[in-house]
């Protein structure tokens, strides 16, 4: 679950690393009171997940009230990229001498948390590692043993950070690792962490990542959300409890199982289709699923055609051809359907398809042969 | 031979007296594995059809001799079972529960690796299935015969596919091992192909990736170096957008990382062919085998 600047930096603020004063605003008039609290001149930063939306307009920094009104009123309900703004962000403008990044990240390869940090802030990071990988400073934390104030101390060194802040910046790292650890994020990361002429270290962005698996440890942010990330379709599959992710095609694809939802997309791509969705119907999926996933395929209004690809293992192929039946009964599809039953009970599943003779819904026997099908299919139509 | 689990292998369950550990225990038993124990806290004493359920892993060791562990129990609880599996001794984990927070997988991952005495398969797998001896999960065993292609994979059904496509075409399977779909499995492909390696009966290797993560870019180098054997690869996901996750906590696409393209150069590469759909792996296989009887 990725976290809006403004909510990331609110979970700094609670493990004690330093961001500016800020407010969040839904409208031109908490905004506007939020800049008189905090005084000018004040940034108003648009809380979309985007990078570059200073570029696009997104952050304006107001000197008066009638300043932060007049571009309060412009950023929220602006469109960055498609993403509508909702929120925005008013925080006291920020000196800056030095411009630093830091970040923890969950590294999968080394099975370890690493720590890293670079004078080289305000940049994008894998451009930075790309062309001057010296100038980033790692270390890898043994989840067993933890951060240790050397470890601090010896990436500040590295990295190169003037000597007078080393011990803030180490100090600093300390803390974003026991946020890491705490919230259980997979990341954390500060581009740019900024130290000002006052040679006070600031947090000025906030980047951050939790695992939604832990969240049901941290109700608090099981509650945060981004409304601008919020697609009408993931909303309603995630409502139901399905694995669904909209892409941007015309054939909708049910399939079970992560990898061969994943491979059905794959090779309805390959026979020149363009995939609506991905659904993983998951496994042991009951006739109810099916029916429930039906729906939420067919509420993408760009669908002109749907395949099911099933190989039943734990999902018996009966329930899944009991589950289409009934979505047929409830919604009655206007695109035609290509099913592909195999597995656990596919002769019972197909039989019971033939029997019903829905109307426009294709029975093949292969994976292959069921993707040419449907990206037939969706042609015509 | 196979690899892992075979007539040797003492299942104890975690999690037996659950609706889905009672269900896939009495089916792994009727495939013909030898399940000598459960645990289930508070409920040691009981039985399930006839299997013994016992308060903690230790008993289950020393009562039953159990040296396999199955883990069913849900997500909160999962990481702290595996621990207890491995204190009281058991050399293979094998951890079907899927949802399991990163930070948990990554203090389990690092705990057994520091004490070098307990392999863990998954978690978030489909478990392991050595056809005719021995079957430890959810795999569904008809589809899949006794035979001499070893198969490796992060998913469950994509297995499933190819394993049904390599048994119509007359191939069967020395081992089935399924690693699992999270960012820290408790084994990875080089661990699985170097058993199958070193497996008298596997003649052939198929390896099923997806998207996210190195370690299909490590097994090429693994292969490359150490496998003498055939290896046919699929990867799924090429058509994934980035920074979405597919289904698999796993399988994400972040930055230009873990994208299906690389991995499937990377296996080229080292002479690894791979198939571009599942059906074409099972072609390739027949191709290889056919050509060496």
């Amino acid at each position: 679950m990725d976290l809006l600047e403004y909510q990331g930096k609110q979970l700094f603020a609670r493990h004690g690393i330093p961001v500016p004063d800020g407010r969040p605003a839904r409208t031109v008039q908490e905004a506007v009171a939020a800049a008189q609290e905090i005084g000018y001149p004040c940034a108003i930063k648009a809380q979309v997940q985007i990078g570059g939306r200073g570029k696009l307009g997104g952050i304006k920094i107001a000197h008066n009230a009638e300043e932060a009104s007049e571009y309060a009123h412009a950023i929220l309900g602006m469109d960055i990229r498609g993403l509508t703004v909702y929120e925005v962000w008013i925080e006291g403008a920020s000196e800056i001498a030095a411009e630093y990044y830091a970040s923890v990240v969950f590294d999968r390869s080394a099975k370890a948390s690493l720590v890293m940090l670079s004078t080289k802030g305000g940049m994008d990071i894998e451009q930075v590692a790309d062309e001057s990988p010296e100038a980033i400073a790692r270390l890898y934390v043994d989840p067993l043993l933890g951060f240790q104030d050397f470890h601090g101390r010896r990436l500040a060194f590295e990295a190169g950070v003037a000597d007078d802040v080393v011990r803030p910046v180490a100090a600093l790292l300390a803390k974003l690792y026991e946020a890491f650890v705490t919230e259980e994020a997979t990341l954390l990361e500060v581009n740019p962490l900024i130290v000002t002429p006052q040679r006070e270290v600031k947090a000025l962005d906030a980047k951050v990542t939790l695992d939604g698996n832990a969240l049901f440890r941290h109700p608090d942010n099981a509650q945060l959300r981004d409304r601008s990330a919020e697609d009408p379709q993931e909303q309603m599959a995630k409502e139901r409890g399905l694995n669904y992710v909209k892409l941007d095609g015309n054939i909708g694809i049910l399939a079970n199982g992560a990898g061969l939802s994943m491979s059905t997309l794959d090779v309805v791509k390959g026979a020149g289709g363009e995939p609506a969705n991905f659904l993983d119907a998951g496994g042991g999926s009951k006739a109810e699923a099916i029916t429930q996933s039906v729906e939420v395929i067919l509420s993408d209004g760009n669908v002109r055609a749907v395949l099911f690809n099933i190989f039943g293992g734990i999902t018996r192929c009966d329930e899944v051809a009991k589950g289409l039946i009934e979505a047929f009964a409830q919604i009655r599809p206007q695109v035609p359907f290509v099913v592909r039953l195999d597995g656990t009970n596919g002769e019972e599943g197909r039989a019971m398809l033939v029997e019903a003779d829905l109307p426009n819904v294709y029975i093949e026997p292969t994976m292959d042969g069921a993707a040419a099908k449907v990206v037939e299919l969706a042609g015509q139509t | 031979m196979s690899v892992l689990v075979d007539e040797n292998t003492r299942l104890c369950t975690s999690g037996i007296t659950g609706r889905e550990g009672t269900f896939h225990t009495l089916r792994n038993r009727d495939y013909g594995t030898r399940v000598v124990a459960g645990v289930t806290p508070a409920k040691g004493g009981q039985d399930v059809d006839g299997i013994p359920v016992f308060n903690t892993f230790h008993e289950a060791v020393e009562r039953e001799g159990a040296n396999t562990a199955m883990i069913f129990v849900p997500p909160r609880f999962a990481a702290d079972s595996i621990l207890e599996a491995e204190d009281a001794g058991i050399e293979l984990i094998i951890a079907i529960t899927e949802g399991i927070p990163a930070h948990d997988e990554l203090r389990v991952y690092n705990v057994l690796k520091k004490n070098a005495r307990a392999r863990l398969i998954g978690p978030n797998c489909p478990g392991i299935l050595s056809p005719g001896k021995a079957n430890v999960g959810i795999i569904p065993a008809a589809f899949f015969k006794r035979g001499n292609v070893g198969v490796v994979s992060r998913s469950g059904t994509l297995t499933y596919q190819i394993g049904n496509e390599l048994a119509q075409s007359g191939l069967g399977n020395s081992s089935i091992v399924g690693l699992g779909g999270d960012p820290v499995p408790g084994s990875d492909f080089i661990d699985i192909i170097g058993l199958f390696e070193d497996d008298p009966e596997t003649e052939l290797i198929v390896m099923c990736g997806e998207i996210g993560g190195d370690a299909e870019e490590r097994a090429a180098a693994f292969i490359g170096e150490h496998v003498t054997k055939p290896v046919v690869g699929y990867i799924a996901g090429f058509t994934a957008p980035p920074g979405k996750t597919m289904g698999h906590a796993g399988a994400i696409v972040s930055g230009s990382r873990g994208t299906a393209a690389a991995k499937a150069e990377a296996l080229e590469e080292q002479d690894v062919r791979v198939g571009r759909t599942p059906t074409e792996v099972a072609e390739i296989a027949i191709q290889i085998l056919g050509a060496s009887v």
